[in-house]
C-alpha cells in the first residue's frame, strides 16, 4: 500500500545545504499567496541574511486535472478546457490544440481562418505581454505602468469579446477553422488599436527603459548564459534574452506565419533587463504582423468544409438530410481521428507551447499533454536566483513571466 | 550535417530501434536498457541539445508494455525534432532517468511519477510534483476514475467492479 508521506526536514536534506540543518541559514516560506509570485507559487527559500542560497519551487496548487478531463471528452468539447490552462494566452492554447488535431486528421484550414488566427494570436501576445509588463513593473514598485498596461489590455479584450462573446475564455478557434466569422467593426477596432499602440509602447518605455531605479533593479540580475538556457529547456523571450534567435514562428511556421515579415528580437545580456527588452520589441513586431495580416485578409469561408470534422452551417440543416446526419453525428459521438501521435509546438508569449496528442482511433483522445513554458521555466528559477537578494528574486520571477495555470495544468 | 533520415538509420542500427512515422513526425522506439546511450548519442553526436517535452501514455489493460514514455528532443541549430518512445512494463514500471544528460528532465520525470507511477531509477528527487504529498494513486492512469462513480447495471456490473478504484492503491 501507499505510504502516507509528510515532508520533513530529513526529506529536504538533499535539497538544502548543511548550513540549514545547523541553523546557520534560515528556511523561509514565500507564497503560495504572496502577490509577487504571480499566482499560487510556493517557494521554499534558504537564506543567509537577505541572500538567497537556494530556492525550491513547489507547484501544484492550481492543478485542475485538465489533461485527465480531456481524455473523457470528445475532441471538440475538450477544446473548451484548453482556455483554462494559461489564462493569459487562451487563444494560443486553442490554437495549438486545433493545430495538433488538424495535423493528426490532415484537415485543411481556409486561408481566411488562418489569417484571423494570426491576428488574434498576435493581439493575445500583446495583451499577455501587457499583463507581464504591468505586474513586473508593479513588483518593482512602478505602480503607474500597471494602470496604463491594463488600460490598453482592456481594448484587446474588447476585440476578443467582439469575436467570441467572451473576454478571456474565448474557445474561438475550433478544429478546422473558427467558430464563426469576425463581426462587422472588427477591422476598424483592430486598425484603431494598431494605430494608437506604438505611441503607447513609447510611453511605457519612457517610464522604464532609462529609469535609473528600474535599471538598478534589472541589470545583471538573474543572468543565464545561452548554453545553460538551452540545457534547461528555456524558450521564447527567456531564451532570446540570452542570445539565440530561436522562434518557432520562423523555424517551423504554422498558420501561414511564413507570409509575414517580422524580426526576432534578441538581446545578449541574459539578465532581467534583456528579457524586458526582448518582450518590448516583440510587441512592436506583433503589431507589424497584425498590420500585414489585416492588409491581405482574404475573403472566403472560415471553417473547413470537411463534414466529417466540421459541422454544417445552420442554414443547411433545414434542406439537407445529409447535413442533419453530420450535425447529429458530430454533436453526439464526435469525430474520430486516425490512430497515432503528434507533437505540435507553437510560439506562445512565454515560449514553446507544445501539445502531445495521441489518438487510439476513437472519438476521445488517448492522451493530451501540454508542454508548457511556465513549467519548464520555473524549474530554472533556482539557477537564476542563487546568490541574489530576496528583492531581486521578485524581479527574476517577473522576468521569466510565469502563469501558474500554465505550470500546474 | 546528416539528414534526419540518416540519423534515424544510424540510431536504428546501433540501438536495434523501431521506426514509427506518423503525419511527418518521426519517432524511434528504444528498449529501456538502451535509453541512456541513445539519448547521449542524440545529444553529443547529432546536436539535439534541448529536451522539449517528456511525457507518458497508458495503454491499460495491456500489461507488457503498459506504458510508453515519450521524449521529444529539439535541435536548435539543426532546426529539427525527434521523438523517442520507451516501452515500460506494467508490473514493474521502472526506467532509468535522463536527468544527468538533460537537467530539465527532473520535473518532467517527477510529474510522470506523480501521474503515472513510473519510477525513474537514479533520479535525484523522486517526490510528487503536482498532487498533494499524501495523495494515493496516480491520476493519469487509465484505471484511475475521473472522480464520478460509473452507474452499474446488471449488464456491466462485473466490468465496472473490476476497474473500480478502492481508495488504496496496490504498489507493484
Amino acid at each position: 500500500m501507499f505510504q502516507q508521506t509528510e515532508v520533513t526536514l530529513d526529506e529536504l536534506r538533499h535539497l538544502v545545504s548543511d548550513r540549514a540543518l545547523t541553523g546557520e541559514t534560515v528556511l523561509l516560506n514565500m507564497g503560495p499567496q504572496h502577490p509577487s509570485t504571480h499566482g499560487v507559487l510556493r517557494l521554499l527559500l534558504e537564506l543567509d541574511g537577505e541572500t538567497v542560497i537556494n530556492c525550491i519551487p513547489d507547484i501544484g496548487f492550481l492543478h485542475t486535472g485538465i489533461e485527465k478531463n480531456m481524455e473523457a471528452k470528445t475532441y471538440e468539447k475538450a477544446a473548451v478546457m484548453t482556455d483554462r490552462l494559461d489564462y493569459l494566452n487562451t487563444i494560443g492554447n486553442n490554437l495549438v490544440y486545433c493545430l495538433a488535431i488538424e495535423k493528426l486528421a490532415g484537415l485543411d484550414v481556409p486561408p481566411r481562418a488562418e489569417a484571423i488566427r494570426v491576428i488574434l494570436t498576435e493581439l493575445q501576445r500583446i495583451s499577455s505581454h501587457l499583463v507581464w509588463l504591468g505586474t513586473h513593473a508593479l513588483d518593482m514598485a512602478a505602480m503607474s505602468t500597471f494602470l496604463y498596461c491594463f488600460r490598453e489590455r482592456e481594448m484587446i479584450l474588447d476585440i476578443m469579446e467582439m469575436c467570441s462573446g467572451q473576454r478571456m475564455m474565448t474557445t474561438y478557434f475550433r478544429p478546422g477553422g473558427l467558430w464563426r466569422d469576425i463581426p462587422v467593426g472588427f477591422e476598424t477596432a483592430v486598425r484603431q488599436f494598431i494605430r494608437m499602440f506604438p505611441a503607447r509602447i513609447d510611453q511605457y518605455e519612457a517610464l522604464l527603459t532609462k529609469n535609473p531605479i528600474f535599471l538598478d533593479r534589472t541589470k545583471h540580475i538573474g543572468v543565464i548564459s545561452a548554453d545553460e538556457a538551452i540545457r534547461w529547456g528555456l524558450t521564447g523571450p527567456s531564451l532570446r534574452g540570452s542570445g539565440p534567435d530561436y522562434d518557432i514562428r520562423k523555424v517551423t511556421p504554422y498558420s501561414g506565419y511564413e507570409q509575414y515579415e517580422f524580426e526576432v528580437p534578441t538581446a545578449t545580456g541574459g539578465d532581467v533587463y534583456a528579457r524586458y527588452f526582448v518582450r518590448m520589441e516583440e510587441m512592436r513586431q506583433s503589431l507589424r504582423i497584425i498590420q500585414q495580416a489585416l492588409d491581405k485578409l482574404p475573403f472566403g469561408p472560415v471553417r473547413s468544409n470537411n463534414r466529417k470534422y466540421a459541422p454544417p452551417p445552420r442554414a443547411e440543416l433545414g434542406v439537407s438530410m445529409e447535413a442533419v446526419i453530420h450535425h447529429f453525428k458530430l454533436w453526439t459521438e464526435g469525430f474520430s481521428l486516425p490512430k497515432g501521435a503528434v507533437y505540435m509546438p507553437v510560439e506562445s508569449p512565454r515560449g514553446e507551447l507544445g501539445v502531445y496528442l495521441e489518438s487510439d482511433g476513437g472519438p476521445k483522445p488517448q492522451r493530451v499533454h501540454y508542454r508548457t513554458p511556465s513549467f519548464v521555466h520555473l524549474q530554472a528559477l533556482p539557477l537564476l536566483s542563487k546568490g541574489h537578494l530576496v528583492a531581486d528574486l521578485v524581479a527574476i520571477i517577473g522576468s521569466v513571466d510565469i502563469v501558474l495555470g500554465d505550470a500546474d495544468r | 550535417m546528416e539528414s534526419l533520415n540518416s540519423v534515424i538509420q544510424i540510431l536504428k542500427d546501433r540501438f536495434d530501434a523501431q521506426i514509427c512515422e506518423f503525419c511527418g513526425d518521426l519517432s524511434l522506439m528504444v528498449a529501456p536498457g538502451q535509453l541512456l546511450d541513445a539519448v547521449r548519442t542524440l545529444r553529443d553526436e547529432f546536436g539535439f541539445d534541448m529536451l522539449s517535452s517528456e511525457t507518458a501514455s497508458d495503454y491499460w489493460p495491456e500489461v507488457s508494455p503498459r506504458f510508453h514514455v515519450v521524449y521529444n528532443f529539439n535541435s536548435l541549430k539543426g532546426r529539427r525534432r525527434l521523438s523517442l518512445r520507451v516501452p515500460v512494463d506494467g508490473a514493474n514500471p521502472v526506467i532509468p532517468t535522463i536527468e544527468p544528460i538533460f537537467p530539465n528532465a527532473n520535473w518532467h520525470e517527477r510529474e510522470i511519477w506523480d501521474m503515472f507511477g513510473i519510477r525513474f531509477e537514479g533520479h535525484s528527487d523522486m517526490r510528487r510534483l503536482l498532487m498533494p504529498y499524501d495523495w494515493e494513486g496516480h491520476p493519469l492512469r487509465k484505471d484511475y476514475p475521473l472522480g464520478y462513480e460509473e452507474p452499474q447495471f446488471s449488464f456491466n456490473f462485473d466490468d465496472i467492479a473490476k476497474r473500480k478504484h478502492r481508495g488504496g492503491y496496490e504498489e507493484a
